[in-house]
């Protein structure tokens, strides 16, 4: 079933501001979550990261910091994953069109590297378009529990 | 915290301790600023201590590089000093190991500059 799909409800729903403060409260917001779940210090470090950088490209690539747009963040917990959805109002991207920034070419761009720290930081990531305006990123941590 | 930065000189080489988080918005301002001030002041052997930096985000990787082309397109060299082991996956993770030149040891990174 998609990640998207699962029907469980989220142990976090916030609507957010589009502000870079945002950001900040919604790293600690999952690294709260994914440390009561179970999430190691590096790993949690990571997750925290990849959430982060979702939560910038959301405020500024999406809403641009505006006023009237905000951003949705749920977190949900199950035994055998944790899933942190962050959706904004803005007119949406395509990760494809990024610019690979491990290309030779790229290396001393100054930004781009956003998503690829997602890929390596979490398990699974997809992005989608949502109407009637705005991007959905799905961010999934599996989970290793002690048997 | 965001970050901190002190500068002092070691021998011609000015080392810039950097310590806690370079992020989008303040501490990756304060970056900038710094580096573009020692191009100012004709500062060319710039050596960026990053062993008490807790936190790098992409923006502040963006400023590494931004930073390591002013000063090289300033005639100048910047290297890096004491990467935590987050960092140097970072930088492993984008492929800037092959851009930046890693030292774990202060004396031996100012004598490199000679």
């Amino acid at each position: 079933m998609a990640d998207q799909d699962r029907g469980v409800t989220p142990s976090v729903d916030m609507s957010l501001a589009s502000t870079l403060e945002s950001v900040d409260n919604a790293e600690e917001l999952v690294l709260k979550a994914a440390q009561e779940a179970g999430v190691d210090e590096d790993e949690l470090h990571r997750v925290g990261m990849a959430v982060r950088e979702a939560m910038v490209n959301a405020v500024v690539h999406g809403n641009r910091y505006s006023a009237n747009k905000i951003v949705r963040l749920t977190v949900s917990i199950e035994p055998d994953r944790m899933t942190v959805r962050i959706t904004d109002q803005g007119e949406g991207f395509d990760p494809v069109e990024v610019p690979d920034p491990l290309a030779q070419e790229n290396l001393l761009r100054q930004s781009g590297r956003g998503i690829l720290l997602i890929r390596a930081f979490v398990d699974r990531f997809h992005v989608r378009r949502v109407e009637p305006s705005g991007t959905e990123v799905t961010l999934v941590k599996y989970l290793s529990r002690p048997s | 915290m965001s970050v901190k930065l002190t500068t002092r000189q070691v021998g011609d080489v000015t080392v810039i301790d950097a310590a806690g988080r370079i992020t989008l918005g303040e501490g990756s301002s304060a970056f900038r600023d710094t580096i573009r001030d020692l191009i100012a002041k004709g500062d060319k052997k710039i050596l960026l201590n990053l062993g008490e930096v807790s936190y790098i985000d992409s923006s502040g990787i963006g400023e590494l590089v931004s930073a390591f082309t002013t000063v090289t397109n300033h005639g100048g060299v910047l290297k890096l000093l004491n990467l935590t082991k987050r960092v140097q996956d970072l930088l492993q993770i984008t492929k800037l190991f092959t851009v930046f030149e890693v030292h774990e040891d202060e004396a031996a990174a100012v004598r490199s500059f000679a």
